[in-house]
């Protein structure tokens, strides 16, 4: 009996051992590394996340969607990935005399993936499907400043075409905006600006689920929660052409398994960190020669809103300012991923000038000079969805303001995004709250209007300076691209002598590759730049 | 009998009724509004608000909207996510995932649990009986997650033997360790439950009866002890079904698994009030399916047990 008990226990043993050993799977990381040509006819994932909307390029404004819909559309004007400057991509020319009227001809001999040319009626239609209100597409604002807008994108629009949009010939239509703006040609880069097919508009929902688009890659299928597959186009005839075959972009629930996965180079590339790998600079050892370092366009920001009793007080806005040691809190709080921001337009963009914002240095000495002046009296707060890693770095900014000025500060969470967006829009901040900004397209105008018009989207201070909408209204106006950049600077120059928003930090956009990828960078958008990416050939 | 599993069956409905309806308020009745992130750092342009808005009736009162969801739930329409995929694909993509891991979890901790249970609970107080005990107290203290993840990084990462996350077919192979984190807890009570119950049962009467008739050991232990022992076990499992369909939220997020526990994760994370009550509704329906397999198991174990 003892001795068929032991055997019991020795098999309950080889049983646990061999139902391990089976999981064995197809692991085994390979570790090639590329010698010299790149492999043309390879698959490469990228870390994705489930899209939040329709795959309609004009519903689609975050990551998730972007990832796939971006290289299955060519607008009529790209960035290059490493200055962001904007070249002709479906564009043949864009010209204007006065930035009202725009003369747009675009490239002949280009298909949709289905095989029907890209013609510029399926501009014209497309732009006109989006700012439809009766279509309730998330970007449908892009459209705004061509004429004919506000008559089209009421819920039930009396009219089916914006007057300002004329097809002139197959190749070739005017765009005439309600005024004068000398950032279009820039701004018609932004994925809603893509052509659609005559196949979309004959039933946009089966589009939805199959994108045709006229770009590099085109879609081949998608699961839910699972992937999106895309597949090299190859009469391709742009210049952003890939270098490689097929594309995955797998859904994740989670970075980190993400994480772990690019670690053992079964996913190709992730375009953001997760927090456990930025804590304490982990992701630099984890990454070696992997990591990818971008340059993103975006810019962090504390909103002091006008409307809290006792914030509208411009002395108080200077302590917390130069309170805040922004230097150091990116070194240790976000271990280099972000860093300190000096004025309100990103580097890299044209018309930033270093040190616009006087009052964005440490200087607690200074800082208690204006704050004794503020005569301001009570605790300061800072709020701001808690997710995501963005607690960290504000209760830092908190900390620092506490020890410089000596005041109570504290950090008051939001549950998530979305609560946090609904308590800024319904202007019920109590304090100061994190205004981050990521900029559509790269141009200076794209930080300006949007944040510090008085009637500016996403104004959350709810700045109003007649001044400075005078000299944005005037540099929108300018159709000289470097006078108009002048006239954006002066109105920058103004905005940091009011502070309405304080800036802090800027991402640098850290991301990751696996050993298999040669090169593959980050565009300022976040995205992996897919023209780039390159595999090293077994 | 037959009558037991009518009034069962005729159970579900008030049932279905009251948690479709608890879910349902739950998601779409917290205060806030659905559309204030969706847009970024810009608020939604009112025609996109507006249409959403009237697609998911959200300007009727919850009770109007629950009952319109009804409505297409019983014509076969489980409704639309905002990104508008169907929740009924969704639900057919991820059940037979969800099942297969709730399975092979069901198959380790039972195999494994019930072994330990048995060989302990027969043998008494010794080594291996201390072993179990260590090792079942350990693993119960263990959050899953903590179980998933280290699993993950020291077999996946660290050595390699597995990889990080299950791949798109989440073949059986591939869903064994996920298994392990996800029947870890359980397989630790299905153990100390088994070795608690053998151990008192080993001296019950009847089994003094069989071995004094002469019965040989197996039979004893195979058919007397384990029928009776095995009643407290099986009711842990059924539960335990239940909860491994749609419980598995932590595993199926640290194994990228596309399963039931992730889509009800996103569907909350989002305000997905369509996917979280499609889904909620079939785990109730199949919680239910299992208590009551699970109650008439028990008659046919145990012939005492009856329902009239």
């Amino acid at each position: 009996m003892r001795a068929s008990r032991g055997f019991w226990g020795a098999t309950a043993v080889v049983a646990t051992a061999a139902l391990l050993l089976t999981a064995c799977g197809g692991g085994g990381s390979k570790e090639d590394k590329g010698s010299g040509a790149a492999d043309a006819n390879a698959a490469v994932s990228v870390y994705g996340t489930e899209p939040e909307n329709t795959l309609i390029p004009a519903n689609t404004n975050e990551l998730g969607g972007s990832k796939a819909l971006k290289p299955v559309f060519s607008a009529l004007i790209g960035y290059k990935s490493d200055t962001a400057e904007p070249y002709n991509l479906m564009a043949e020319s864009i010209t204007t005399t006065d930035s009202k009227v725009f003369d747009i001809k675009i490239k002949k001999g280009w298909k949709f993936h289905d095989g029907t040319e890209v013609k510029a009626k399926n501009f014209v239609d497309a732009w006109n499907y989006s700012a439809n209100g009766k279509n309730g597409m998330q970007n449908a604002s892009f459209f705004e400043q061509i004429q004919g807008y506000d008559e089209i994108s009421v819920k039930e629009p009396a009219v089916k075409e914006m007057s300002g949009l004329k097809v002139v010939g197959d190749h070739e239509f005017q765009v005439t905006l309600k005024g004068p703006f000398s950032v279009f040609a820039t701004k018609i880069g932004y994925l809603a600006f893509a052509p659609l097919p005559d196949k979309f508009f004959a039933d946009p929902e089966a589009f939805a689920k199959a994108p045709i688009g006229n770009g590099p890659l085109k879609f081949v299928s998608r699961t839910p929660n699972q992937n999106m597959k895309l597949t090299r186009y190859d009469e391709y005839q742009g210049e952003d052409k890939v270098k490689f075959k097929d594309l995955e972009v797998r859904i994740y629930t989670s970075q980190e398994t993400a994480y772990q996965d690019l670690l053992s180079n079964r996913l190709d590339f992730m375009e953001a960190l997760p927090p456990a790998a930025k804590a304490g600079g982990k992701y630099k050892t984890d990454l070696g020669e992997r990591l990818v370092e971008g340059n993103l366009l975006g810019i962090s920001a504390l909103a002091i809103p006008y409307y809290v009793p006792g914030y509208n007080n411009l002395d108080l806005r200077k302590a917390i300012s130069l309170a805040i040691d922004r230097e150091q809190i990116v070194k240790t709080v976000m271990n280099d991923t972000y860093s300190p921001a000096d004025g309100y337009v990103s580097r890299g963009i044209e018309g930033y000038r270093p040190g616009v914002c006087e009052f964005c240095k440490f200087d607690p000495v200074k800082a208690k000079e204006f704050w004794a002046k503020s005569g301001y009296t009570g605790k300061l707060t800072i709020a701001s969805n808690a997710d995501g890693g963005r607690k960290e770095p504000l209760v830092a900014a908190c900390n620092s303001i506490k020890n410089a000025l000596g005041v109570e500060c504290d950090f008051v969470p939001a549950t998530d995004f979305g609560q946090w967006r609904s308590i800024v829009n319904g202007r019920q901040l109590t304090g100061m709250g994190r205004s981050d900004w990521s900029a559509d397209y790269p141009s200076i105008e794209n930080y300006l209007n949007p944040r510090y018009k008085s009637t500016g989207s996403s104004n959350d201070s709810t700045y109003n300076s007649p001044a400075v909408d005078a000299l944005l209204q005037q540099a929108d106006q300018t159709a000289d691209k470097a006078a108009a950049i002048k006239l954006y600077q002066q109105a920058e120059d103004l905005i940091a002598k009011d502070l309405p928003q304080i800036p802090v930090w800027e991402e640098k956009g850290v991301g990751g590759k696996s050993n298999r990828l040669k090169v593959a960078k980050l565009d300022f958008g976040r995205l992996a730049d897919y023209s780039s990416i390159e595999v090293a050939a077994k | 009998m037959s009558q037991y599993i009518l009034r069962r069956l005729l159970q579900l409905i008030p049932v279905f009724f009251g948690t479709t309806f608890l879910i349902y308020a739950l998601v779409w009745a917290v205060p806030g509004d659905p559309f204030a992130g969706k847009c970024g750092q810009v608020a939604c342009p009112p025609a996109y608000v507006e249409m959403m808005t009237a697609k998911f009736n959200l300007d009727d009162s919850i009770f109007v909207q629950y009952f319109k969801y009804l409505g297409n739930l019983f014509t076969g329409d489980w409704g639309e996510t905002f990104n508008g995929v169907s929740v009924g694909e969704l639900i057919g993509n991820a059940y037979p995932v969800t099942v297969r891991l709730a399975l092979i979890a069901v198959a380790i901790e039972a195999i494994i649990g019930l072994s330990a249970g048995i060989l302990t609970g027969l043998r008494g107080k010794g080594f291996l009986d201390n072993l179990v005990l260590m090792s079942t107290t350990f693993l119960i203290s263990v959050p899953v997650f903590v179980t998933a993840i280290v699993l993950q990084i020291i077999l996946g990462s660290e050595l390699g033997i597995i990889d990080a996350s299950v791949s798109e077919d989440a073949t059986v192979g591939e869903l064994i360790v996920p298994g392990i984190a996800l029947g870890s807890l359980s397989m630790a009570y299905i153990a100390r439950l088994t070795r608690t119950s053998i151990a008192e049962n080993r001296h019950a009467d009847y089994v003094r009866t069989a071995v004094a008739k002469g019965q040989p050991r197996s039979r004893v232990v195979g058919v007397h002890l384990l029928r009776n022992s095995v009643i407290p076990v099986l009711t842990f499992i059924g539960t335990d079904i239940g909860a491994l369909m749609g419980g598995a939220i932590v595993t199926e997020g640290v194994f990228n698994i596309n399963g039931i526990g992730g889509l009800i994760f996103r569907g909350i994370q989002n305000r997905e009030g369509a996917t979280v009550t499609g889904v909620v509704v079939l785990l109730v329906m199949v919680y239910l399916l299992v208590s009551l397999t699970v109650d008439l198991l028990y008659a046919v174990l145990d012939p005492r047990i009856r329902y009239d």
